[in-house]
């Protein structure tokens, strides 16, 4: 099923702000001002290094956080304030979360099939034990592994498999959006692809969006439909997947791309990535406005970095 | 080049194997890496392929389950005086190596920054500790040098950070400390060991630039251990390719990337992602590494290879030698081997990053 732009979005953020409370005299300001949409079907990749605020967002979104201020609208709720009782249980079902790290994540003392069977339980959504095997089962298939599995504890398993097993934890429910955060970072290269792969498969099987967080663009490019770049709390340019690599517009961005080390040795040896810093950039984020690029291609700045940005 | 290289580290034939509890685990099957003076070596794998294993046999690190079978690790130094000396580590007790190498003359930087910094010192009395146990450097001179150290490895307001504990840095800065700890000393030999691992790319790239900023101008050698490919194309003249506790090939580094030859090589660089493509999948080698408790006859890697032959069941490859600096430990260059082929679209994309390449002007 390919992403559906011409209906509801699944997702949006409008002007989503998530501040902490560290003293009376300071506060961080982890997400400023961040809007986007996600769309049924789509996979919306957020970037940006660390600290810059993209795993805030997804905590956010699934209400991890109380938001400080914007709108977050899940599938026509509004689930930025207080929510009902209702709307909980519906946001529980149908946002599930993917976390970095398969080991921290996954409870050592549980075999498999209770931490993908967790959900279940909670929610009563099988009517014998059979119902419940079976579902589990279907799911561990999907994300290739097989029944025997069930039986064992997540020590048991390699990075790779470890990373499916959260994978199933998340479907089991048949959620709308799935939140990923950096969850292949801690795998190897070419277990990363084989997650990749299976994430795109599933995707296709079941219809489900996902917000994509990482910070390898490389593997971004792979999976998402549309980017957005994310540093300092800013949602700073944000694009489809064509759109950001074709034509970085913001230096960030730019110099995001330019750190991905190309496998070509002869290039690679002679290549400077390009740096960028904040500080003495002459940049002010919080000055900056949405600048149309081109299609749904936009920049935030003033329009004097606008006008310096394209120039080049 | 035409004058003699200085041969700094010479392992040869190494074999490891771990006791646990579950029985033996033979981590290290026969291993031979060469390095001369100045230059890096990569060592490339998968987690669990041996690459940390061999390098901190070199350091004498090994846990204390390890039982090494067989094997030379040979490392050359020189004396305070000049004198050139040629030792085996594997023959010395630990406490020589504490003395006389470990941080000395071969210093290490490891995977995550966070975990290799002792969180109850100030960083600064952490990069003055080496100096002060090897050669009772005096505090000030100490405390002057750990300064410069900062200063090389680009932390602003050293002074003002030498008082840092390392939970109060980022975790860019925590690596920088670390190969400034390593540097410390004025190593001959740097290990990297998965030195970026933890860290973001734009991060990422500033170490590697870094590492390679001070292996010029002090002129070290380096042994780069990674998973990733892309920074082994960035900072390696030779290339060791682990699967299993073996070196499945080894060459320098424009043939590793343009003529590649073992299935497994094939494997890895298709499985880097590729910004220039529109392809809809990645390749993936299918299946996951072994495991080295059940010893199975063969090819290791014979289980996860498309173009494994029946013979690789049966008898384990040896290096074919396909140049003087390539080879390969892989069935199909047996001269009665069936032809088999690279993968297609590895072969066109090796063909586009050969007429980049030529297109910027380098030979190859």
């Amino acid at each position: 099923m390919a992403a559906d732009y011409k209906g509801q979005p699944i997702l949006a953020v409008e002007g989503l702000k998530q501040y902490f409370r560290v003293s009376s005299s300071f506060t961080v300001k982890a997400v400023d001002n961040v809007s986007f949409r996600i769309y049924p079907g789509e996979t919306y990749g957020l970037v940006g290094e660390s600290g810059s605020g993209k795993s805030t967002i997804g905590r956010s979104v699934i209400r991890l956080y109380d938001p400080t201020a914007g709108k977050i609208t899940f599938n026509g709720m509004d689930i930025s304030k207080k929510i009902s009782k209702s709307d909980s249980k519906a946001l529980r079902t149908q946002m599930q979360m993917i976390f970095q790290d398969p080991m921290a994540s996954l409870n050592p003392r549980k075999k498999v099939e209770d931490i993908i069977g967790e959900g279940l339980d909670i929610h009563h959504a099988y009517s014998s034990r059979s119902e419940r095997k079976q579902k589990i089962d279907a799911i561990l298939a999907k994300v290739g592994l097989a029944p025997e599995h069930s039986s064992r504890y997540p020590h048991q398993f390699s990075g790779g498999q470890r990373q499916r097993v959260g994978i199933a934890r998340a479907l089991i429910m048949n959620p709308k959006l799935i939140i990923a955060d950096e969850c292949i970072s801690a795998l190897d290269v070419s277990i990363q692809a084989q997650v990749v792969n299976l994430m795109k498969d599933i995707q296709q099987e079941t219809g489900a969006a996902y917000l994509f967080i990482a910070h390898d663009l490389s593997m971004v490019k792979y999976i998402s439909d549309r980017i957005g770049v994310l540093h300092l709390g800013h949602l700073l340019e944000t694009g489809t997947t064509d759109e950001i690599f074709e034509n970085p517009v913001h230096p960030y961005t730019r110099s995001l791309l330019s750190a991905i080390p190309s496998p070509n040795p002869v290039l690679e040896k002679n290549r400077t990535a390009e740096s960028y810093d904040y500080r003495t950039s002459g940049l002010d984020y919080t000055k900056g406005t949405d600048h149309h690029v081109s299609g749904s291609h936009y920049v935030k700045c003033t329009d004097e970095e606008f006008q310096r940005f394209t120039a080049r | 080049m035409a004058e003699a290289k200085e041969k700094i580290l010479n392992i040869e034939n190494l074999d490891i194997t771990f006791r646990t509890t579950a029985g033996p685990v033979h981590a290290i099957r026969g291993v031979n890496i060469d390095l001369y003076k100045g230059e890096t070596v990569a060592i490339v794998g998968e987690s669990g392929s041996g690459k940390s294993v061999t390098m901190k046999a070199a350091m004498g690190i090994l846990a204390g389950n390890s039982v090494i079978n067989s094997g030379t690790i040979e490392f050359s130094y020189k004396h305070e005086d000049g004198t050139p000396e040629k030792v085996d580590i594997l023959t010395k007790d630990k406490k020589w190596i504490r003395r006389h190498i470990n941080g000395k003359r071969m210093a290490m930087v490891f995977q995550d920054p966070m975990t290799s910094l002792n969180p109850t010192m100030t960083i600064g009395k952490q990069i003055m500790e080496g100096m002060i146990w090897h050669f009772k450097t005096p505090r000030q001179e100490a405390w002057n040098k750990a300064v410069e150290l900062l200063k090389e490895v680009g932390i602003e307001d050293a002074e003002k950070r030498m008082k840092n504990y390392p939970h109060q840095l980022s975790g860019g800065m925590r690596q920088r400390v670390v190969i400034a700890i390593a540097l410390s000393c004025n190593p001959d030999l740097l290990i990297c060991d998965e030195p970026t691992t933890a860290l973001d790319v734009t991060i990422q790239a500033k170490i590697i630039e870094l590492i390679r900023r001070v292996q010029k101008e002090r002129g070290i050698s380096v042994i780069y251990i990674t998973h990733d490919l892309g920074v082994v194309a960035k900072v390696a003249d030779y290339v060791n390719v682990m699967y299993a506790g073996k070196i499945v090939e080894k060459g320098n580094i424009n043939e590793i990337f343009y003529d590649p030859r073992h299935p497994y090589t094939w494997g890895l660089l298709s499985a880097m992602p590729d910004l220039d493509t529109d392809d809809e999948r990645l390749y993936t080698i299918p299946g996951s590494p072994p495991n080295l408790l059940h010893e199975k006859p063969g090819d290791a890697f014979a289980p996860r290879n498309r173009y494994a032959l029946v013979l690789d069941d049966k008898a384990e490859p040896p290096m074919f030698r396909i140049t003087e600096t390539h080879s390969a430990a892989t069935w199909l260059l047996d001269p009665r081997a069936p032809k088999v082929e690279m993968p297609q679209e590895l072969k066109n994309r090796i063909e586009r990053m050969k007429k980049e390449a030529m297109a910027n002007g380098s030979r190859l």
